[in-house]
């Protein structure tokens, strides 16, 4: 195997020697004056397709604008990428603004950013071009250890794990923007105070995913609002590399709670998802379906705290993608009729009274969304309880604080 | 509380400042930065001889960075009278005024260095006030001098090594943002290599072979280190009479990954830190499930898979020359053919049943 790479490694290089040198002037050219920006600075990218042959990067700055003609006029393609695992990199920066350009065919990541606090995504494009598929870079935006990000008025498309990704972040909303094609439309992760609103998720394996995973640094996310939102048929085939945690996702998942706590989910258009609209679940059950058992010992692996209401669910009856582990459990389990709503009815036993209700202040309160299905899969006592009962969740909760970002554009 | 004379004192300097082109730490501006490596008098005679002047000193480092096989030169000088402190475990903390220098280049033919070199870059670290300032200047076809260079750049280079093969790569010259992609250190700009564990090994000086830290402390270099006996020490990677099997790896692995995978680094948000005093096997990557890998996780569950290096992402990534695959993520092309053996060997040697 070591020299089937070597050999790769090689081969590699002859398409290198043929590619016109454009693409290295133009990236440097632009890497230039993001280096040399001074706090104030707007950079211009001019329209047209820009070919980039290596990540291009902001790095420790303050106050600076990146500014194309439009996202249907300035293109930075980076089909041709030799260095990088990023199209754009921001790190340990403050005040940035990215304004009107596309970013395609990155190696790994479209945009990358990290410890930046104030970001702001306006009118920007990511997408991989083509049929999607597991070769395409994980995440389109991808803010990681980030406050303060606004992503208004965005495109993502064709991402292998997350088009909209907002990771261990704090303070962040994502609003008017439109997700398709990807593994997960928009994932809000490990993030506190953070709201999706408005936005349109639509032909995605999974629409809306809200997660708290293990083994991070920031361990923990809340306080996240998903209202206003348009969740259209996303069941596109799970095309995420093996491995990785959202390749647990079956297609046609509409929205998806993963051991957070504090979720407040209304107003949501919810309609024809093969795997239900919107499922609930705990640590516990997408432990064993990917087969990778919990190991961090501070994890809280259980979703709490959450309020789903007034939400439009609707779905004609299709069977679960039976080739996807989960999809084929849902298919054994509900056939053709998945519920609306489910929920792995994986509890932590210390947020039960003795009659097995939830404690109030740790309830899942599901109310008012008509007509919407439900069901308790009952996944931690082998399925055996499995009842579509609402009154345990008939409740309401106190409405999350709203996150409010003073962002100039 | 401020007199408003002294704020219209401050606008006119600055904006003369401004007028004249000057901006302070400016690398385009020639007044704060020369444009020539030559213009430092960093070494004598030819600059190419990379021969020190007086106050530089050369070092080497137990078990450097993988460069897609390049060689490299290293020098450090220390403003006058002053010294280093010791310290254990984390990179030297080198006082205000020093510069750290390093010279990449490839020999035509390794098997006979006699036969030449070819010069590729000089990068500079310098300690300034403000922090740490990365410079890079390329080398001229001529091999004259080196040039300033802020954006990067590529430059195809063939050589032949020890094997004898013929290999070539374009070798990529990083722009000062992809400095502090490595260099990085709760959002710092740091240096990397020089630390008590890498210096802790012998140099052929022109006084003759000596421990380097020993020298250091002899030539007043550095203060605080009790004995070298006490001082950590990394094994030489390629060197099994250095260290174990376990103690080769780690070092690779120190050098080459825990730049950025430590958790002040900016592969902090991995939760894979691969630093040389990390212990926990979870975060070493043993089963330790991907994060945000994407296809980067080549369809395996866990970072390291005792027993099974070809089910572990981590030799997956280090094996791998695919820009959106490949570990370390920058400033490589080539496959680190015999690191990433050694990885193998410690990866199958490990106990399965742990």
């Amino acid at each position: 195997m070591r020299y089937f790479f070597s050999l790769l490694a090689l081969l590699s290089l002859f398409p290198g020697f043929l590619w016109s040198q454009s693409g290295q002037d133009i990236r440097k050219e632009i890497q230039t004056q993001l280096i040399l920006a001074e706090p104030g600075d707007t950079i211009h990218l001019p329209a047209g397709t820009l070919s980039i042959d290596a990540t291009l990067s902001i790095d420790s700055k303050e106050n600076i604008v990146l500014k194309g003609a439009g996202m249907d006029a300035t293109i930075l393609s980076f089909a041709g990428q030799k260095e990088g695992a990023e199209g754009l990199r921001i790190a340990d920066s403050k005040h940035i603004t990215l304004i009107g350009f596309t970013v395609q065919d990155a190696k790994g990541d479209n945009i990358k950013a990290i410890q930046t606090d104030g970001l702001v995504f306006d009118y920007v494009r990511v997408e991989w071009t083509g049929k999607p598929k597991p070769e395409n870079g994980a995440y389109g935006f991808y803010p990681v250890q980030c406050s303060h990000v606004l992503i208004d008025h965005c495109e993502a498309i064709g991402a292998s794990d997350a088009g909209i990704y907002v990771g261990q972040s704090d303070q962040v909303i994502v609003r008017n923007s439109r997700a398709f094609h990807n593994v997960a439309g928009i994932e809000i992760e490990n993030t506190t105070m953070a709201e999706v609103h408005d936005c349109v998720a639509e032909d995605n394996t999974g629409g809306i995913l809200v997660f708290d995973l293990p083994d991070l640094p920031k361990a923990k996310g809340g306080n996240v609002r998903i209202y206003n939102n348009q969740v259209l048929h996303n069941n596109y085939p799970n095309f995420a590399p093996k491995g990785n945690i959202v390749a647990t996702v079956p297609a046609g998942t509409g929205m998806m709670v993963l051991a957070t706590n504090q979720v407040e989910m209304f107003n949501n258009q919810v309609i024809n998802h093969r795997s239900g609209g919107l499922t609930i679940v705990s640590y516990e059950l997408v432990a064993a379906i990917s087969g990778i058992p919990l190991q961090d010992t501070s994890y809280y692996a259980y979703p709490t705290q959450i309020y789903v209401h007034d939400n439009h669910f609707e779905r004609k009856k299709r069977y679960p993608p039976i080739l996807h582990k989960a999809g084929l459990l849902f298919a054994m389990k509900y056939g053709r009729k998945m519920p609306d709503i489910l929920f792995d009815g994986v509890f932590d036993p210390a947020t039960l009274e003795a009659d097995g209700m939830m404690k109030a202040d740790s309830r899942i309160c599901i109310s008012n969304n008509p007509g919407a299905t439900f069901s308790n899969m009952d996944a931690g006592n082998k399925f055996k309880n499995r009842n579509s009962d609402l009154t345990p969740y008939d409740c309401t909760r106190s409405p999350l604080l709203k996150t409010e970002l003073s962002l100039k554009k | 509380m401020i007199n408003i004379r002294h704020l219209y004192v401050l606008v006119a300097l600055a904006t003369a400042a401004t007028l004249a082109g000057f901006r302070p730490g400016d690398v385009s501006s020639p007044e704060a930065v020369p444009q020539l490596l030559s213009e430092y008098g960093f070494f004598t005679g030819e600059t190419s001889a990379q021969v020190p002047a007086e106050g530089v000193v050369p070092y080497q480092l137990n078990t450097p960075l993988f460069s897609d096989y390049a060689e490299k030169l290293r020098f450090v000088k220390l403003p006058e009278g002053l010294t280093t402190p010791y310290q254990d475990s984390s990179v030297f903390d080198f006082p205000i005024g020093t510069t750290l220098i390093k010279t990449f280049y490839y020999y035509h033919d390794a098997r006979q260095p006699s036969l030449g070199r070819r010069l590729m870059e000089t990068r500079l670290l310098i300690h300034k006030p403000t922090g740490w300032q990365a410079l890079t200047y390329h080398w001229n076809e001529a091999q004259t001098d080196a040039v300033l260079e802020v954006a990067g750049g590529r430059k195809p280079v063939s050589w032949i090594n020890a094997a004898g093969k013929t290999q070539q790569v374009e070798y990529y010259l990083p722009n000062v943002n992809e400095c502090k992609g490595c260099h990085n250190y709760s959002g710092k700009f740091r240096p990397i290599g020089p630390s008590a564990r890498q210096l802790n090994g012998q140099l052929d000086y022109p006084e003759g072979a000596e421990n380097q830290l020993v020298y250091w402390k002899s030539h007043d270099m550095l203060t605080g280190m009790e004995s070298v006996d006490d001082a950590p020490r990394a094994a030489v990677w390629n060197d099994a009479s250095s260290g174990t099997l376990d103690q080769r790896a780690r070092a690779w692995l120190d050098i080459n990954c825990a730049h950025c995978h430590n958790p002040k680094g900016p592969a902090s948000t991995t939760g894979l830190f691969l630093d040389f005093w990390q212990k926990d096997p979870k975060v070493l990557g043993i089963h330790k499930p991907p994060v945000a890998a994407g296809r980067g996780s080549g369809g395996r569950k866990v970072g390291i898979k005792p027993g099974k290096p070809d089910d572990s992402i981590l030799y997956y990534r280090i094996s791998s020359a695919d820009p959106g695959v490949m570990m370390p993520e920058l400033a490589r092309k080539l496959v680190h053919e015999e690191g990433v053996a050694l990885i193998r060997e410690w990866i199958a040697a490990m106990d399965t049943q742990k």
